[in-house]
């Protein structure tokens, strides 16, 4: 999908359907090509962690905003403006852990389940939308943030909502900042 | 005004695309008779002018051909010593153009490279934490301006915070791609301009499936809106871009 050059840059729209359509068909050749489920999940999690290394320059250059400064403003800036250029959703951020480095982004709506009612009974451990939590992860580390994304909860399996959880992981301590104490 | 050249440098210091828009300074052609009053001296691989001074030919300026003919460094073109040649009265009258040496692709690798050094001693130079490096070094002739992103590969491990605030990854674990633009003092939306060639490389650089990270741009869609913005930032002129 190349832009003619001169033009200037605009939302190009095509139809949100195709899209949809598109990560549906994606998934079900996955789960023709693989039989277990942790399988297609982990298929899709690299997947997604492909486009996060690349989508996070597209995020930066575009939305300009300025480094993060905690883990929170990190957590907010994913779902208040990451989520909202591209996937039109805003989810709901709660911190789930004392130590602060726990967050939960809480969807009400989720485009890529637009056509989706439920999973069939043979998948009933897949996680149908882990894409977007290998693109968290990519975007994540490729500004120095390793963490752990996981799917908390899932419509699709019968929760009440679609939860994503980000973990951040903490680094052990710097052996050299050791040996300077 | 004038932008003169454009220069990506991934995370590890290498250069992934170079760009010569245009030539600061033409170069000046000349026709000479016996015995030639400018004092010429071998350097590196090629022949310049130690002194002598005149008409647009300055000390340091290069030979770069002789009767039209490009030179190959220190030999003209059919292969004799351009000493020699110039010593010999047979030879005259001779034009020979002279000008400043071009860059070859080996000497801009090794300068992108010190460039990127020379940023990350002057992040950690910084009295300031967190400094964003070097962002603009101004000379008489030209400027250069340089975009550091936040992007990099994970390096080493940064330090355990006690706080939930992120550990301090200084930019020296931190590189990102940086963006180096060569320009006029006078031009002015440099800025800008180079916020248009990271949303440029955001688009035709990392969408293309098949460019990997931190490899060489050969993207023909890169080239082509590089060249664009250039184009629409110089006609900007010294005001800069309108809002």
């Amino acid at each position: 999908m190349s832009r003619p050059p001169g033009r200037k840059q605009e939302n190009h729209k095509i139809s949100r359907e195709l899209f949809v359509l598109t990560y549906g068909a994606l998934v079900a050749q996955l789960c023709k090509d693989y039989e277990k489920d942790e399988d297609v999940n982990t298929c899709l999690d690299r997947m997604g962690y492909g486009i996060g290394i690349r989508l996070i320059d597209d995020f930066l250059a575009r939305s300009a905003v300025k480094k993060c400064r905690s883990y929170s403003e990190t957590a907010d800036m994913i779902a208040q403006v990451a989520f909202k250029m591209y996937l039109g959703v805003t989810p709901s951020v709660s911190c789930s852990s004392a130590a602060g480095n726990e967050f939960s982004l809480i969807l009400d709506k989720n485009p890529l389940v637009d056509f989706v009612e439920e999973l069939p009974a043979e998948r009933a451990s897949l996680c149908y939308c882990n894409l977007l939590c290998g693109v968290i992860r990519g975007a994540l580390e490729m500004v120095h943030l390793a963490a752990e994304v996981t799917f908390l909860q899932d419509r699709l399996k019968g929760d009440a909502v679609t939860e994503i959880g980000i973990t951040f992981l903490r680094k052990a301590e710097d052996r050299k900042h050791k040996r300077n104490k | 005004m004038a932008i003169f050249s454009v220069y990506v440098v991934n995370k590890a210091g290498g250069l992934i695309y170079q760009l010569d828009h245009c030539a600061p300074r033409a170069d000046t052609e000349k026709t000479f008779s016996f015995p030639l009053d400018l004092v010429l001296r071998p350097h590196d691989e090629r022949v310049v002018v130690a002194f002598g001074q005149r008409d647009g030919i300055r000390v340091g300026h290069a030979v770069l051909a002789i009767n039209g003919a490009e030179v190959n460094g220190r030999l003209t073109a059919d292969g004799q010593d351009v000493l020699q040649f110039l010593g010999n009265p047979a030879n005259y009258p001779v034009s020979i153009r002279f000008g400043r040496h071009r860059l070859s692709s080996n000497e801009k690798l090794m300068l992108a490279s010190m460039f990127h050094s020379l940023f990350a001693i002057g992040s950690q130079l910084s009295p300031e934490v967190g400094s964003s490096g070097i962002e603009m070094l101004e000379t008489d002739t030209f400027k250069l301006h340089c975009f550091q992103t936040l992007t990099g590969t994970a390096a080493a491990a940064a330090p355990g915070a006690p706080e939930p605030g992120l550990a301090d990854a200084s930019v020296l674990a931190a590189p990102g791609i940086k963006f180096m633009v060569l320009a006029d003092p006078r031009q002015a939306g440099i800025d800008a301009l180079l916020r248009k060639i990271y949303e440029i490389y955001s688009d035709f650089a990392l969408k293309n499936p098949f460019y990997s990270l931190e490899m060489p741009i050969r993207c023909e869609l890169f080239d082509q809106n590089l060249k664009l913005a250039l184009e629409v930032a110089e006609k900007a002129g010294p005001f800069g871009p309108g809002s």
